[in-house]
C-alpha cells in the first residue's frame, strides 16, 4: 500500500488544468451583465491540476482501500459479495445511462420495462404484491414502509397508532427510521437463543402499537422459529409487521416475507442482489408490500397499459405518500440488480442462498472451537462469535483481533455489533468465497487467538502495522472537529 | 453452479460431512415447515453473459439517448459534457466494492476522498461544515427543513412556488411524515413574492424558508435580501442550488445561507435516467452537531501521522438509534468520488468558463427562438442561468413532438404543474449544446424546417 498522501490543496498550483472546453461557436456575452450583481466576487479554491495528475491522485487513493475485488470481506450484515463486472458494464450502456428522466415515455419504454420487470422479480422472490424501486438506499426504504404504515393506519381512521416495536438486537436504522417517520419506539427483549421473545411481545401488543419490525434471519443469523406466532400476534392487535431485508440473501428460493406474514419489506439491491458498496453508497432500498398497502406507494408507479410501459403519477394515485425523492429511484443501481437476476435465474438465485448458509455454518464450525458462537444449532448466511471470553482471559479485545485480522490482509467481521452479545464479532462469509478462502481465515483467526494467549494484549496495541496509517486518534477529531481542508490564508 | 460461486460439488460434500448433515436442505430446518418454499421462484432462465449482453443491449437500444438526440431537457438533470477520466478513476474496484470506511486503516482512500469533497463543497458554497453527501438534491432539501425545525424549535416550513416541484414533493411527504406544518408562497415574476414572505413569517411559526436558485424556472433569487427578511423573523434561510452553477454565481454563504443543500448531478455524474447522482448539504458550524449523515474528519494516527476518519458519529443512528438526527446510513459516495475527480480537472477556471459558455449559448438560443416570433420569456428582466421559462405560441406537447420527429428532445412543459403558465417551456441549454444543435432546434420550433 502506498504512504499517506498529499491533499488535492496541496497539489493544486495555480494555472494548472485538466480540461479543455470546445471553443465558443456563439457570440460571447458579459456575464456580469446577464447576471447583474450575482457573480462570486471570489472563485472557490478547487484543485488547479493536469489531467494526469488528477488520474495519479485519485489512483493512489485507491490503492489506499481494502475492496472486495482484493479479497476476503465478511462484514456482518453487509453482505459484501463478489460484484459481478457484467453489472458495471450493462448499467454504462448509453441507452441506460444517458437518458434523461423527463424524456417522453415513449422514448425510455426499455428502461420502464426494466424497472416494470425488476419489480415483479423482487415481489416473486419475496412475496409481496407490489415492488417500488424509489428509496435511494435501506435506511430510505425503511422510511419509506413506515411511511406506508402510517398512511394505512390513518387510511382506517385509526390514529392511536403511534409506537413502532423493535428487538434489541435490530440495526439501528430500525429505531432511527421510526423516529423520522414520527412514530415512538419501544424495544423488545431477546430470549436466550437470541429470538424475539414470544411473550415479551404479547405484553407489548395494544391498540396503539402501529408495527413490528423485525429482520429475519435476525442480526444472530438465526432463523426467528416463532415468526408464525410473531406476525399472528401482531395482525391481531391490528398492526403490521416489517420485515428488514438486510439479510434476505439467506432466504432467496428457500422461503418468502410474504409467506410468514411481513406486509412491508425492504430489499438492500446493495447487498443481496450484488450492486457494488461504492465505499458507502450508492445503494437501493426498494419497497415492497401486500395487495392492502399498494395504494399508498410513493409515486410515480411503472403500470402497463396496452402493451406500453407508462408511469401513473400522483393525479392517478389519490392515496399515495408522495415521492421520497426525485425522479425513479437510483436507476443505475436498478439495471446491476436486474442484470444479476436474470444471470443467475431461479436455480441461481437459490444456490445463492444456499452456499451463503452452507459457507456461514462451515466457518462458523472451524471458529467454534477458539471462539464461542452467539447462537445454537445451524446458523443462517451470518453468525456472531463470542469475543468476551477471550477479552477475558487475555485481555484481548474484538477491535484488536480486528486490526490484527487487517495486517493478515482480510477485512474485519463486524465488530460490537449485534449490542447483545458482548465484544461482538459478526461473520458472513457469503456464497462467493471458496472453501479455500473460509479454511485459511479460519486459520488466520487461530493464529490470532494463539497470540493472544502467548503474548497478552500489548502485542495488539500497535496493530495494524501494515497499512498506510495506524489506529486514529478519534477522541481528538470529535473534540475539534477539523471537517475541510484549512487553506493558509 | 453459476459462475459467481466458486463452490464445486466436491466441496459441497466435503463441506456438509464437516457439518455432519445430509443435505444442504437440513441447514434450513429453522423454518417452519409451513413456510418453506417447494418450487423455484417464478423467474426468467438464466442467461449466459453472452446473451444476458444481447439482451440488455436491445433494452437500452429501444431508449431513446443523448448521445444521438440532442437534450433541451433540464428541471433537475442536465446533459454536462463528463471528462473520460471521471469514470476511469470510478471504475477502480478499491472505490466501488469498497464498503463504508468504518475500519479508517483499510479506507483512507475513501475517507480522504470524503474530506476533499466536503472541502469543495464548503468552497463552492461558501458554509463551513459539509457532510459526506445525501441521496439527491430532493431529500436533501427536506431533510435541512427537519434540521431547520429542530434547531430553532419551530414547526412551520416555508417554501416557493418555484421551487423544483419534485422537490417540492418530497418536503411535502417529509413534512406530514415528522408532523411539520408547511406553507407554499407565490412567485412574482419567477422569484419568490415577498410580500407574501413577510406575511406568512408574521405568524412567528416559520422554522425557515426554503429557497431555490437558481430556481426550477433558472431564475436567480435574492438571496441577501431574502436572508434578511427571514432571519429578523428568527427563522433560517435554506438555499437549494446547484454546484455546477455556483462556478459562476455567488456563494449563499455569503449572503446569509443557514443552510445550502441541493443536487450535485451536474458535476460528473451522468444522467442515468435520474440517479444515481447525489445530493449536497452544507451547513454554518453552530448547526454542526445537527447535521444527518457521514462525516468524515481529520485526525492523527498513534505514530502521529495525518488520518482521516468518520466523525461526529454520535448524531447517527448506528449509535444514537431512536435519537439519531436522521436515519441516513448509505448515502451516494461513489457518486462524489466522481464529483471530486470532476471538479479536480476542471478547477476554478473550468467550472466558470462552463458557466460563461452556458450563458452565451442560451442568450443565443432564446435569441433565436426570440426571432421566430413564437417564443418569448416568461420572466423578462429576471436574470437566470442555465435554464429559460419561455411562453409558446402552440402547446408544448404539439411542439416537442415536432422536436422529437426531427430528432430534438425538447424542453419541460411546465403547465402541467403551473397552469397559470399557459404554454410554459423550459428549455435547458448546457455547454455540451452546440450552435447547429441550436439553429436546429429554433428552426424547428419556429415551424421552417
Amino acid at each position: 500500500m502506498a504512504r499517506t498522501m498529499e491533499t488535492l490543496f496541496e497539489s493544486s498550483r495555480p494555472g494548472r488544468k485538466g480540461y479543455a472546453l470546445p471553443e465558443l461557436d456563439v457570440p460571447v456575452v458579459d456575464c456580469g451583465s446577464v447576471l447583474e450583481g450575482f457573480c462570486r466576487e471570489k472563485a472557490p479554491r478547487l484543485p488547479e491540476m493536469a489531467e494526469v495528475d488528477v488520474v495519479r491522485h485519485f489512483t493512489r487513493l485507491s490503492k489506499l482501500n481494502y475492496s472486495v475485488d482484493e479479497g476476503f470481506y465478511p462484514l456482518g450484515s453487509c453482505t459484501m459479495k463478489y460484484n459481478p463486472k457484467i453489472n458495471e458494464a450493462a448499467a454504462r450502456m448509453p441507452g441506460f445511462a444517458r437518458i434523461h428522466p423527463l424524456q417522453p415515455e415513449e422514448t425510455v419504454q426499455g428502461a420502464l420495462r426494466l424497472m416494470y420487470d425488476l419489480s415483479a422479480m423482487l415481489a416473486e422472490i419475496t412475496g409481496m404484491d407490489a415492488v417500488t424501486l424509489q428509496p435511494a438506499a435501506g435506511a430510505h426504504g425503511e422510511q419509506t414502509g413506515l411511511m406506508m404504515i402510517k398512511a394505512w393506519h390513518e387510511s382506517r381512521g385509526d390514529t392511536k397508532r403511534t409506537k413502532v416495536i423493535v428487538p434489541d438486537s435490530a440495526h439501528g436504522t430500525n429505531p432511527a427510521s421510526a423516529t423520522v417517520t414520527g412514530f415512538g419506539t419501544v424495544e423488545v427483549a431477546s430470549d436466550a437463543d437470541g429470538m424475539v421473545d414470544l411473550e415479551s411481545l404479547k405484553s407489548l401488543m395494544d391498540d396503539s402499537v402501529a408495527a413490528l419490525m423485525l429482520t429475519n434471519p435476525n442480526t444472530l443469523g438465526i432463523f426467528e422459529k416463532h415468526i408464525l406466532e410473531l406476525t399472528e400476534t401482531v395482525h391481531r392487535a391490528g398492526g403490521l409487521v416489517y420485515y428488514d431485508g438486510a439479510n434476505a440473501n439467506a432466504i432467496m428460493g428457500k422461503t418468502r416475507p410474504g409467506d410468514m406474514g411481513f406486509d412491508v419489506l425492504h430489499l438492500n439491491l446493495h447487498k443481496t442482489f450484488s450492486t457494488p458498496h461504492g465505499g458507502g453508497g450508492p445503494g437501493s432500498g426498494a419497497v415492497g408490500v401486500k395487495a392492502e398497502l399498494e395504494p399508498f406507494l410513493p409515486a410515480p408507479v411503472v403500470v402497463l397499459r396496452d402493451g406500453r410501459y407508462a408511469l401513473a403519477g400522483e393525479s392517478e394515485r389519490p392515496r399515495t405518500i408522495g415521492r421520497v425523492r426525485s425522479f425513479f429511484g437510483n436507476f443505475g443501481v436498478l439495471v446491476r440488480a436486474y442484470t444479476y437476476i436474470r444471470t443467475l435465474g431461479p436455480e441461481g438465485i437459490r444456490e445463492v442462498s444456499e452456499m451463503a448458509v452452507l459457507n456461514a455454518n462451515y466457518l462458523a464450525k472451524r471458529l467454534s472451537g477458539i471462539y464461542p458462537l452467539a447462537h445454537r444449532g445451524h446458523c443462517m448466511h451470518e453468525f456472531v462469535l463470542n469475543g468476551g471470553p477471550l477479552k477475558h482471559e487475555t485481555g484481548v479485545s474484538s477491535m484488536d483481533v480486528a486490526k490484527a485480522l487487517i495486517d493478515a490482509g482480510y477485512h474485519p467481521p463486524t465488530v460490537y455489533f449485534p449490542l447483545i452479545v458482548p465484544e461482538a464479532l459478526m461473520v458472513e462469509p457469503t456464497e462467493t468465497e471458496s472453501r479455500e478462502t473460509l479454511d485459511r481465515f479460519a486459520e488466520t483467526m487461530e493464529a490470532i487467538a494463539a497470540k493472544a494467549r502467548a503474548e497478552g494484549p500489548e502485542a495488539f496495541h500497535d496493530l495494524p502495522v501494515t497499512t498506510p496509517v495506524s489506529r486514529p486518534d478519534e477522541t481528538t477529531a470529535a473534540r475539534n472537529p477539523i471537517l475541510r481542508w484549512q487553506f493558509e490564508e | 453452479m453459476s459462475r459467481y460461486i466458486p463452490a464445486t460439488a466436491e466441496d459441497r460434500r466435503r463441506m456438509l460431512e464437516y457439518l455432519g448433515v445430509g443435505s444442504i436442505d437440513d441447514l434450513f430446518s429453522g423454518i417452519p415447515e409451513k413456510v418453506r418454499q417447494k418450487n423455484l421462484p417464478d423467474l426468467p432462465k438464466a442467461l449466459p453473459e453472452a446473451e444476458m449482453i444481447r439482451d440488455l443491449r436491445k433494452l437500452a437500444g429501444s431508449n431513446r439517448n443523448a448521445d444521438d438526440l440532442p437534450c433541451f431537457l433540464g428541471a433537475g438533470v442536465y446533459d454536462h459534457f463528463i471528462p473520460a477520466a471521471v469514470d476511469s478513476v470510478v471504475s477502480r474496484g478499491e472505490f466501488t466494492t469498497s464498503y463504508t470506511p468504518y475500519q479508517p486503516e483499510v479506507a483512507q482512500g475513501t475517507l480522504q476522498a470524503i474530506f476533499q469533497y466536503q472541502t469543495m463543497v464548503c468552497e463552492l458554497t461558501g458554509m463551513e461544515v459539509s457532510n459526506a453527501s445525501m441521496y439527491d438534491g430532493a431529500s436533501a432539501a427536506a431533510e435541512a427543513a427537519v434540521l431547520a425545525a429542530s434547531a430553532v424549535k419551530k414547526s412551520r416550513i416555508l417554501w416557493g412556488r418555484n421551487v423544483n416541484p419534485q422537490t417540492r414533493d418530497v418536503l411535502r411527504t417529509y413534512c406530514w411524515s415528522r408532523k411539520l406544518d408547511h406553507t407554499e408562497l407565490p412567485a412574482e415574476n419567477g422569484r419568490i413574492d415577498a410580500k407574501a414572505l413577510e406575511s406568512a413569517l408574521a405568524d412567528g411559526d416559520a422554522a425557515a424558508l426554503v429557497v431555490q436558485s437558481p430556481s426550477f424556472f433558472g431564475t436567480i433569487e435574492d438571496l441577501k435580501s431574502l436572508a434578511e427578511t427571514v432571519h429578523g423573523a428568527g427563522a433560517l434561510l435554506i438555499v437549494s442550488t446547484d454546484l455546477l452553477a455556483l462556478g459562476l454565481l455567488e456563494a449563499p454563504g455569503k449572503l446569509g445561507a443557514d443552510i445550502v443543500a441541493g443536487d450535485g448531478q451536474s458535476v460528473g455524474n451522468a444522467m442515468s435516467f435520474g440517479g444515481p447522482a447525489f445530493g449536497f448539504i452544507a451547513v454554518s458550524k453552530p448547526l454542526m452537531r445537527k447535521m444527518p449523515g457521514r462525516i468524515c474528519g481529520q485526525t492523527v494516527d498513534s505514530k502521529g501521522r495525518r488520518t482521516f476518519v468518520l466523525t461526529l458519529q454520535a448524531r447517527e443512528q448506528h449509535i444514537r438509534r431512536e435519537k439519531a438526527t436522521s436515519n441516513i446510513c448509505s448515502n451516494q459516495n461513489l457518486c462524489i468520488v466522481a464529483a471530486s475527480v470532476y471538479l479536480s480537472l476542471m478547477g476554478p477556471a473550468g467550472l466558470r468558463e462552463i458557466g460563461e459558455q452556458i450563458i452565451a449559448k442560451t442568450e443565443y438560443a432564446v435569441g433565436q427562438l426570440e426571432k421566430t416570433g413564437k417564443f418569448r420569456r416568461a420572466f423578462p428582466g429576471v436574470p437566470s442561468f442555465r435554464e429559460t421559462a419561455l411562453l409558446c405560441d402552440e402547446p408544448v406537447d404539439e411542439l416537442n413532438r415536432r422536436l422529437l420527429d426531427a430528432g430534438i428532445i425538447g424542453g419541460y412543459s411546465i403547465e402541467p404543474r403551473y397552469p397559470d403558465l399557459k404554454n410554459g417551456w423550459l428549455l435547458a441549454v448546457t455547454e455540451s449544446r452546440t450552435k447547429e444543435e441550436i439553429d436546429r432546434l429554433a428552426a424547428v420550433a419556429g415551424g421552417d424546417a
